[in-house]
């Protein structure tokens, strides 16, 4: 009897909750670090990009409104979905990033892991973040911190799997909604997340996945007026190209986290930087008397 | 309602010498400017010439980074934080002192009334200096960290509607936290900061921790480019604050931008409506209008419309319009010739678009920049005065149905840096606060200010926060 075919997987984009190919009908191949063929992508165009950053503004409403508990439940959920996929991510992470098996273990159990410490900051952030300020008048005065809004992020390029969850998880944890640009030449690990996103209650829009170039995809993100904040780790090194987005983020302001010369290592505990990012502080006056 | 007559009450200029010329305050004294031009700063009341100030070349800007990385290098990074307190208390103190002094150089320069002056940006001033005093040496319990860490010299670019307030602003929280400075004011308002350059002196504060460098917008570029300043704080338009986030794009300068505004301010009809009528006049005639966060666009429900308006036009019937440093003055003059013609032209504007103007009968002195307080009603979103910033003491209403439909209009600008809600329900005030994308809003009051709360915008009102525990992060790594 010969040995069973396996059944591949398309791999796509992942806009307002369904997994649909570039409008551009483009896709590029994919390889392991030895250049063997894993996949094709989905190559990303601009009118892709928009879509996300549509997907991404409808949801924020809900997805900011939520409670507290109820955005860490889910976000503890995805690191359940997770586990469940842990050796697909493994083999994921190994063929692209080109890592032994059980170090790749070992950078999914921290991906995991790292989504259950974000969720835990769900309902904490605002204690550590907010005030109660003590102003001379009759007035409760307080400052809370509340989401920016849409973030675009250029996901990291050597880390597909852990450091895109580092940098996706503090941003929606609070309540953004994110556009991410997965690792141009490791896109894989994001798409299998994307999926399971999709079956962890993470509301349609809230991420939007895109795979495809950077150079090509990242300018349309930067100018897009739209967007509220950028991550650019996915172009660190590359500083020419981070100056040309900081300066076209300008336009609207965005709020803009700048790339380390290079990648971060993403093992080490992250710390409140990130998720603190994409926040704003709205102080609040309220009288006081009878 | 006529308005009662009182005989005039000026406060007496006696208390304050201007000299005839100033030069920079680099490295801890006033010196001459090495590649400069002199300009000069004028009474916007009266269009006398008060002073000739130094617009700041490249190289006095170079001088002064100099000296702040030197008072930053050998002096400042190393003294402990409780002589950073100590001075900052040091000056926090000769302010109080001079307070009057303050007051009367800042209404002749900037054209504000007295009692705003006095009443309002001085002690607030003296008090945002005696705030980060306490904080000088208690960083490491402020949430950033076991050590937090100055960014190292700070260039501080800050307008000319609050010229002292701004500048304490600035200086306050960046020497507490370590830094050293280099401040400009603004063109048209340098007095209040050579003074405060004076007070500098006279608390031994160590030369070169804080420089003052006159100048216009060139000066302003040349310190935010500055290869050597680690960190730039501006206080501005949304356009200079855009050009500036250009400027410093592939750096490592850490930047606040505090820009423009075009604040709602939204009155329900159950909310105490003579309050609200005091509270949308403070919205927008508070300075004349040149207030970042004024509540510029007033939201009226318009089952009280009707009523509101009349009451707020006999309201401004009252409003004084004239000499700045009257006592009994409740609008000053408007701060130069160039912003007043930016007022008339957007007023113009507001009436070609279809809008109806309406001002009291006001007399206006003969010299001087002046414009009388003015609402425009039939306002739509689409006009341009219900859009962009005036900047003047120019109220565009519009009105709204539901709380849905008042959130929908408020939030429907780039801006987001403030907005005003009057209600008697506690709930509903909550609620909107919530759905209010705007760095403060003010509940059944507007224009409060106090060094504890953090201030700053959403959206293209710019990045960062002043005051408060949030306002010292920004100048910490």
């Amino acid at each position: 009897m010969s040995e069973r075919l396996a059944v591949k997987k398309t791999y796509k984009l992942y806009i307002g909750g369904a997994f649909p190919r570039s409008e551009s009908g483009r896709s590029y191949e994919i390889t392991d670090s030895r250049g063997r063929f894993l996949a094709n992508a989905a190559m990303a165009s601009r009118k892709d990009a928009r879509d996300a950053v549509v997907a991404a503004r409808k949801a924020f409403g809900a997805w900011s409104a939520a409670t507290a508990y109820n955005r860490g439940q889910i976000l503890y959920r995805v690191a359940e979905v997770m586990e469940g996929r842990r050796s697909q991510f493994v083999d994921e992470v190994a063929s692209g990033e080109g890592v032994s098996r059980s170090r790749a273990e070992k950078v999914v159990d921290e991906a995991i892991d790292r989504w259950v410490w974000y969720a835990g900051w769900s309902d904490k952030i605002a204690q550590v973040a907010g005030s109660s300020n003590p102003v001379a008048g009759p007035y409760f005065d307080f400052s809370v911190p509340e989401p920016t809004g849409v973030v675009a992020i250029l996901a990291p390029q050597a880390s597909s799997l852990l450091g895109l969850t580092s940098v996706l998880a503090p941003a929606v944890v609070s309540g953004n909604t994110a556009v991410v640009l997965a690792a141009e030449a490791r896109p894989l690990p994001a798409i299998t997340l994307a999926e399971a996103l999709a079956t962890s209650d993470v509301p349609g829009g809230v991420v939007n996945l895109l795979t495809g170039r950077t150079a090509e995809v990242a300018p349309w993100l930067a100018s897009h007026m739209d967007v509220n904040a950028i991550d650019l780790t996915g172009v660190a090194g590359d500083e020419e190209q981070a100056r040309t987005l900081e300066t076209e983020a300008a336009e609207n302001l965005k709020r803009v986290l700048r790339p380390a010369a290079t990648e971060p290592d993403w093992t080490s505990e992250p710390g409140l930087d990130r998720l603190t990012y994409y926040l704003e502080t709205k102080t609040v006056w309220h009288p006081v008397g009878v | 309602m006529a308005k009662l007559e009182y005989a005039p009450a000026p406060e007496s200029r006696a208390i304050v010498d201007i000299a005839s010329s100033y030069g920079l305050f680099i490295g801890g004294e006033f010196v001459g400017p090495v590649d400069g031009t002199p300009f000069k700063t004028v009474n916007p009341a009266t269009e006398e010439v008060l002073a000739e100030v130094s617009a700041a070349g490249p190289a006095d800007v170079d001088n002064a980074v100099a000296a702040a990385r030197r008072a930053y290098d050998r002096v400042w990074s190393k003294l402990t934080g409780r002589d950073r307190g100590k001075y900052l208390f040091r000056i926090a103190r000769i302010l109080q002192e001079r307070s009057r002094e303050l007051a009367v150089l800042e209404s002749i320069d900037n054209g504000k009334p007295i009692r705003e002056s006095r009443d309002v940006d001085v002690p607030l001033v003296a008090a945002h200096f005696f705030y980060y005093a306490g904080w000088a040496d208690k960083l490491a319990y402020a949430g950033f960290g076991p050590d937090p860490k100055p960014h190292g010299v700070a260039g501080q670019v800050i307008p000319w509607n609050f010229p002292l307030l701004m500048l304490a602003w600035k200086i306050a929280p960046a020497l507490a936290a370590g830094n050293t400075v280099v401040l400009k004011p603004a063109e048209t308002t340098p007095l209040t900061a050579l003074l405060f350059a004076e007070i500098c002196q006279q608390a031994d504060l160590p030369p070169g921790v804080v420089n003052i460098v006159t100048g216009a917008g060139e000066t302003g570029r040349a310190l935010v480019e500055h290869p050597d300043v680690d960190k730039v704080a501006f206080t501005g338009s949304t356009e200079v604050g855009k050009q500036i986030a250009r400027s410093i794009a592939g750096s490592a300068k850490k930047a606040t931008l505090e820009l423009g505004g075009k604040a709602a301010n939204i009155v329900f009809d159950d909310a105490p409506i003579d309050q609200a009528v005091e509270g949308i006049v403070n919205g927008i005639f508070f300075n004349q209008g040149h207030v970042c966060c004024a509540g510029s666009r007033l939201l009226v429900q318009e089952s009280v419309s009707d009523e509101l308006m009349n009451r707020l036009k006999r309201r401004l019937t009252t409003l004084r319009v004239g000499d700045p440093l009257d006592k009994n003055t409740d609008i000053g003059a408007i701060n130069s010739a160039e912003q007043l013609a930016r007022i008339r032209e957007l007023s113009e504007v507001g009436e070609a678009e279809g809008a109806q103007r309406w001002s009291p009968p006001c007399e206006l002195p003969d010299r001087g920049y002046w414009f009388p307080p003015t609402l425009f009603t039939g306002v739509s979103q689409a006009h341009r005065i219900a859009r962009e910033e005036i900047f003047g003491p120019v109220l565009s209403v519009l009105t709204f149905r539901t709380p849905a439909e008042a959130v929908e209009k408020a939030n429907n600008t780039p801006y987001g840096l403030s907005a005003g809600v009057w209600t008697d329900k506690g709930s509903r005030i909550l609620w909107m606060a919530q759905q209010l994308r705007a760095g403060v809003v003010w509940a059944n009051t507007f224009n409060r200010f106090d060094p504890t709360s953090p201030f700053g915008g959403y959206k293209e009102s710019g990045y960062g926060r002043e005051g408060g525990r949030h306002g010292l992060g920004a100048y910490l790594r």
